[in-house]
């Protein structure tokens, strides 16, 4: 029993709590409107997952991850619309373009069995077809960056200009429709959103950390640190990398499903080659490589561009762009990597405090000593 | 034939202001394999600054000269954008060599700056960051000297930056009370460049309307053409540029200043995008958002060049401009007006800019299956490739 209250059961059961706490105390506190834009950004932190996976342990820079958060904005988009209509009827703006019946690839999403599906496994699919033709070729560095950014600007074009099948510029919009009886938009489907989104963050987080921490997650590693030595190996980094980037992209599209419902609508806005490059910024400023950074990045930055540009409109873009050059220059391992690996203890130590040592500060504070010893004391309990 | 030798000329003039848009990306990332993403911007600079020195010539005592404005706008481009890219070579890029990935999301970060630079410059603003600068520049200097040799200089250095900008936004805020002072230099609106009046006519030749302006904009590609490759090939710098280009390793070891053909490197890629900037201005207005329209262009056409050689960037710039033309004006449909059916249809599917956009870059990703390296890889035995 006393091990229960101990320090390690402790602070392994932390977080969760504190989880578990926000997610019943904040719906009852935030008015609904704040609710929902954490709800957003939490969701956002979904998207950041999978950009961690891809660029802080593989080492793969994707400027397109708009393509994947879109497609699953319109799945799920394009079910809503079918699903709050009569019989026979089709979406409103159909007959604006002079469109009598439904083309065929909207069938399947009348169905949500369907639809819950497609919504991460068309992304997916896309993301490995994508990754597969690119990866074959040893295509990487920058070179992937810009094919993935040149793909968003694709998809981007093709969506926008195609007014008769996916109402082009105007997008979807998902928040008159109706899902279990009631408005997407009103107050309570917004607060169970809230809720759905915090499970589904947390389920991806743990995906994540799964994938991450065993033989898997070491060869990611390998993968970012010396991709023709891993092949050299023996194994075959192609198949890891489809694969990861498969994952990337339907984390991508459960990101951009949950966003479209809480934002109200689905355009191609997601896929403008800025928002793509945003979602690294997050990763950066959280932290790349570890996965709780991806989160709190996207969380933070979010919630400071909403609030700046609340204020002060103006001055985003130069916030904005000022933390990419800080990010990259100064915290290289953003602001959570940082935290590991002891800045607040080298400001300390500055201001002429160094936190105490018991052996040279160096050892004592290498994060791989501090982790064994964690181990050790743990095991002699 | 007409209509053919039509689409030829309006394919060469896109693929002409791409080729000039990209010739400067292209020598600066196989030289260092940095991807800018400012260089839009700093195409953007050199439209802006065009429009500056149009408006001098348009009144006071350098009105007669109007019509030969846009010869010395090209000089004066190329030297705005050309520091401006030194500045960023010396302040950003250096300090990030050898990773790529995170000089990309930097010169995204600039690139964000400028843009909005450009959109709320005023002459407050402009003094409040001079003076921010200058603050900062010089705080070691009106300062006792030990405090820079302290445990706590690096708090110290980040203060002084954040002091220098809490004064320089003060200050900034403050002049802006000031009307004449507060009045946007270019505002968020685009600007128009009025060309001069031999640039607004058109030829004919061979039964093809030919504009005058995009007459000059392929000539003066043609020109800058000329000249980087005199420069890479004859000049001595241009030899030891691509000395470093092919070994940067042993030209240091042979005693090529390795740093100073960085930076000369990226002046003159810039300074090329400054001049694309002039020629941008020629086809319509510009605005702060230029630089996202040509950006990722300019980078397919590197991909698909290769870096090797320029006359990559020179078949990749053509090449993608005339198919983007040919299909997005749907002249194929002119030329051979008996199409089938099914064809016909699938012609009229994407003949519109942006669905030309996307059957061109899918094009592009289905070559680069065959060869990964673009049209003119560099040789080498190396592993990465």
């Amino acid at each position: 029993m006393a091990d229960l209250f101990s320090s390690r059961t402790l602070r392994r059961a932390l977080p969760w709590v504190v989880i578990v706490l926000l997610a019943l105390l904040l719906p009852a506190v935030l008015p609904p409107f704040r609710l929902n834009l954490l709800g957003r950004f939490l969701s956002l932190g979904i998207v950041a997952l999978g950009v961690d996976l891809i660029w802080g342990f593989t080492g793969m820079l994707s400027l397109g991850q708009g393509i994947f958060f879109s497609l699953g904005g319109y799945a799920l988009g394009m079910y809503l619309s079918l699903n709050s209509l009569e019989p026979g009827q089709l979406p409103e703006f159909f007959s604006l373009y002079g469109v009598q019946s439904l083309p065929a690839f909207w069938r399947p999403f009348g169905s949500p069995l369907f639809t819950l599906f497609a919504l991460w496994v068309i992304p997916a699919l896309v993301a490995g077809v994508l990754g597969y033709l690119v990866f074959r070729n040893r295509i990487k560095g920058v070179y992937f960056s810009i094919l993935t950014q040149a793909a968003l600007l694709v998809f981007f074009n093709f969506f926008n200009g195609q007014q008769k099948l996916i109402n082009g510029t105007n997008g979807l919009k998902t928040d008159t429709a109706r899902i279990f009886g009631e408005l997407v938009g009103s107050d309570g489907m917004q607060r169970n959103l809230f809720l759905l989104t915090v499970v589904l963050a947390v389920g991806a987080f743990l995906l994540c950390r799964w994938l991450t921490s065993g033989r898997f997650g070491d060869a990611l590693i390998a993968i970012r640190d010396d991709e023709p030595r891993m092949r050299f190996t023996g194994y075959n980094p192609t198949a890891y990398k489809t694969l990861v980037f498969a994952v990337a992209g339907a984390l991508a599209g459960v990101s951009g499903a949950l966003y479209t419902v809480q934002s109200g609508i689905v355009s191609p806005q997601f896929m403008a080659v800025p928002f793509s490059i945003e979602m690294v910024i997050w990763v950066a400023v959280g932290g790349r490589g570890t996965l709780i950074g991806a989160v709190l990045g996207a969380v933070l930055i979010n919630y400071a561009k909403s609030l700046v540009s609340e204020a002060l409109p103006e001055t985003w873009l130069f916030i904005q762009g000022g933390l990419f050059l800080l990010v990259v220059t100064a915290l290289p391992d953003g602001l959570v990597g940082w935290w590991r690996s002891g800045g607040p203890g080298r400001i300390q130590a500055m201001v002429g405090w160094p936190p105490v040592a018991a052996t040279y500060p160096e050892l004592d504070l290498d994060p791989a000593v501090q982790a064994e010893k964690a181990e050790l004391e743990g095991g002699a309990r | 034939m007409t209509a053919l030798l039509d689409t030829l000329f309006n394919g060469l003039a896109i693929g002409s202001v791409l080729m000039l848009a990209a010739l400067g990306l292209a020598v600066v990332f196989g030289l260092m394999g940095v991807i800018n993403m400012a260089h839009g911007e700093l195409m953007m600079l050199g439209a802006y600054t065009t429009f500056v020195v149009q408006n001098l010539f348009k009144t006071g005592p350098l009105q007669g000269l109007f019509p030969a404005y846009i010869l010395l706008a090209i000089p004066a481009a190329f030297l705005v954008s050309g520091l401006a890219g030194l500045l960023l070579e010396k302040t950003v890029i250096r300090r990030l060599y050898g990773r790529p990935l995170e000089t990309l999301l930097a010169t995204w970060g600039v690139s964000l700056i400028l843009q909005q630079f450009v959109r709320s410059v005023s002459t407050a603003f402009a003094l409040g960051l001079v003076a921010a600068v200058v603050l900062a520049l010089l705080a070691p200097r009106f300062t006792p000297q030990a405090w820079w040799q302290q445990r706590w200089t690096p708090l110290l250095s980040f203060g002084r930056w954040l002091a220098a900008a809490a004064v320089g936004i003060a200050l900034a805020s403050g002049l802006g009370n000031v009307r004449a002072l507060d009045q946007p230099w270019f505002s968020a609106r685009n600007i128009d460049v009025t060309a001069p009046q031999w640039l607004r006519g058109s030829i004919d030749l061979a039964g093809v309307n030919m504009p005058t302006g995009r007459l000059f904009i392929i000539a003066l590609t043609a020109l800058a053409l000329v000249a980087v490759n005199w420069f890479l090939q004859k000049s001595a710098w241009g030899i030891r540029i691509r000395a470093v280009t092919q070994n940067r390793p042993m030209s240091s070891c042979l005693g090529i200043p390795t740093e100073t053909v960085d930076a000369l490197t990226f002046l003159v890629g810039s300074g090329l995008a400054g001049v694309a900037g002039v020629a941008v201005t020629l086809l319509g207005s510009v605005g702060p958002n230029l630089g996202g329209n040509y950006i990722v262009d300019c980078f397919m056409v590197v991909v698909l060049g290769g870096v090797g050689k320029l006359l990559g960037t020179v078949v990749a710039a053509l090449g993608i401009g005339i198919l983007s033309y040919v299909i997005g004006s749907g002249s194929l449909l002119l030329v051979w007006p008996a199409m089938p059916v099914g064809l016909n249809e699938l012609v009229t599917f994407f003949a519109t800019t942006s669905m030309a956009k996307v059957l061109v870059f899918a094009l592009i990703v289905v070559f680069l299956q065959f060869r990964p390296a673009g049209l003119f890889p560099q040789k080498g035995r190396m592993v990465e490739a």
